[in-house]
């Protein structure tokens, strides 16, 4: 819903100076977080998400674990400080919404039945918030799970799609989120374009859906080329005896 | 076991409850029935059944939306409703429920919010939707988001005097201000294979469900994947979105 009266589109350029269809600054590195067994720190602008990832480990007390498969676990949260209207620590609807649909989004990569009665956790601290922070989460839980070595089918990467102004654009900014006719949160894996997350919520004939789905399909397998960067890049650091 | 006969049948394309895999249970919708809430519905989507209460109430509205309205909306997933329910907090299954249909509604902007505004800044329209399901039987959603919308357009305003900034909830006058219908279908894919108005034991061996708002112009307003372990394809999502606007139509019917 659009609050304010100001355009977002001028002469086909966004406010940040983006094309429509164009991603915003990112960055990616792994193994930054030197306690947990695997780590990511992502930013897409000025959204910055921190990851940890620990497990796979036993799950206590006893009677919670899945003889099958690990169980797993995950914990989405905003810094009180990532936003300009300090928010309340701890849990809030939203955050464990988005907690939810993030486990929901990882699951499908993850070979849960390696770990019969184990967990792994997975945290996702947004430090800065501007706009689509659940996918840029998951892009940060994936690559701290590939951290840590948990074994997975593919790197889920997560990008969001939406309308501004009459115009399908690419990553969302907060100013954009805020004020879009939609907004489109996904996740997938690039091989075999594989949807595992999907949220919407604005007003859209069912085409831009579809088109919108596409486009974010497509432009992700540039943030998949990223992420698998940043896994080289860790490794390559590292001395070979 | 019931999850490998409910494969099984989903194989040869065929359910437990003997519909087609595009067929909804037969729906019911009752309004008007919990004479204390302003606006309230009923709904029963087969043997699962959704009450939703609208109350309304006057309070500040929110300081980046000063001229607008304010809509809350919470589910309960009381232990009456099935032996899987537990007392206590909602849970995220609740939680996640009580936002996917507030989405459907706020962003579909099916009220006019602006309606709402009593004094710019000071004071406006709560409307608060409380979801109460009575017995679970599955596809929570799709029967809580038609329950809130029946409700919405049941409610009416309770008298408000300005002078004395008091509410008469004995005289209701005036419906609320709301510019469409929008309701939600909810797939659920099993066996690589997608289905609509999944049961319990269905979703129970879901891969994955898609819920889909769609309003009654045929546009979308909502989406929601949800449920399972598993993924879609781009073309089951196009799909999904296909037949869940054709079968939107006969929600909507039930609004009339």
């Amino acid at each position: 819903m659009k609050k304010i009266e100001e355009p977002l589109i001028v002469d086909g350029k966004r406010i940040d100076g983006r094309k429509p269809e164009e991603i915003r600054e990112i960055e990616m590195r792994v193994g930054v977080i030197k306690n947990a067994d695997g780590s990511a720190l992502v930013r897409f602008g000025n959204t910055m998400v921190v990851a940890a990832v620990y497990g796979p480990k036993p799950l206590l007390p006893k009677h919670l674990q899945d003889p099958e498969k690990a169980i797993l676990r995950c914990r989405y949260g905003m810094a009180p400080f990532s936003v300009p209207e300090r928010a309340r620590p701890g849990p809030d609807r939203r955050s464990i919404e988005i907690s939810k649909v993030l486990r929901l989004a990882l699951e499908p990569a993850i070979f849960l039945e390696e770990y019969p009665r184990a967990v792994i956790e997975v945290y996702a601290e947004v430090l800065q918030a501007d706009g689509s922070t659940r996918v840029t989460s998951i892009n940060a839980a994936s690559l701290a799970l590939a951290d840590a070595g948990v074994p997975m089918r593919d790197l889920v990467v997560g990008l969001s799609g939406g309308k501004v102004d009459g115009t399908l654009i690419l990553d969302l900014n907060g100013k954009e989120d805020n004020n879009c006719e939609a907004d489109i949160p996904m996740g997938f894996m690039p091989r075999g374009e594989k949807i595992t997350l999907l949220q919407m919520d604005g007003d859209l004939t069912p085409e831009e859906v579809k088109k919108i789905i596409r486009m974010v399909i497509d432009a992700g397998k540039k943030v998949y080329e990223e992420q698998k960067k940043a896994l080289h890049a860790k490794y390559e650091k590292e001395e070979v005896v | 076991m019931m999850e490998d006969y409910v494969l099984e049948l989903i194989r040869d394309g065929r359910r437990v409850d003997g519909r087609k895999l595009d067929e909804l249970r037969p729906v019911k919708v009752e309004t008007g029935i919990i004479k204390r809430a302003e606006g309230s519905a009923k709904v029963s989507l087969g043997d699962t059944v959704v009450l939703v209460g609208v109350k309304l109430d006057i309070g500040e509205p929110f300081p980046d939306t000063p001229n607008q309205g304010i809509l809350i909306t919470n589910a309960e997933f009381s232990p009456i409703a099935s032996p899987d329910f537990e007392s206590g907090p909602p849970g995220e299954d609740a939680i996640e429920l009580a936002r996917v249909v507030d989405r459907g509604i706020r962003e579909g902007k099916i009220i006019d919010f602006e309606k709402l505004c009593i004094k710019e800044g000071e004071k406006v329209w709560m409307v608060f939707i409380d979801i109460h399901v009575l017995n679970h039987k599955g596809n929570l959603v799709d029967a809580s988001a038609l329950a809130a919308m029946a409700a919405l357009l049941d409610a009416k305003f309770p008298k408000y005097d300005p002078e004395k900034d008091e509410l008469d909830r004995e005289t209701l006058e005036g419906k609320l201000p709301i510019n469409h219908k929008v309701v939600t279908v909810t797939l659920a894919k099993l066996n690589g294979k997608m289905l609509v108005d999944p049961i319990v034991d269905e979703e129970k061996v879901a891969e994955a469900t898609l819920t889909i708002g769609v309003k009654e112009d045929g546009k979308v307003s909502s989406m929601q994947k949800s449920g399972g372990r598993g993924w879609f394809s781009y073309d089951e999502v196009s799909k999904a979105i296909d037949l869940a606007i054709s079968k939107s139509k006969e929600l909507l019917k039930h609004l009339e």
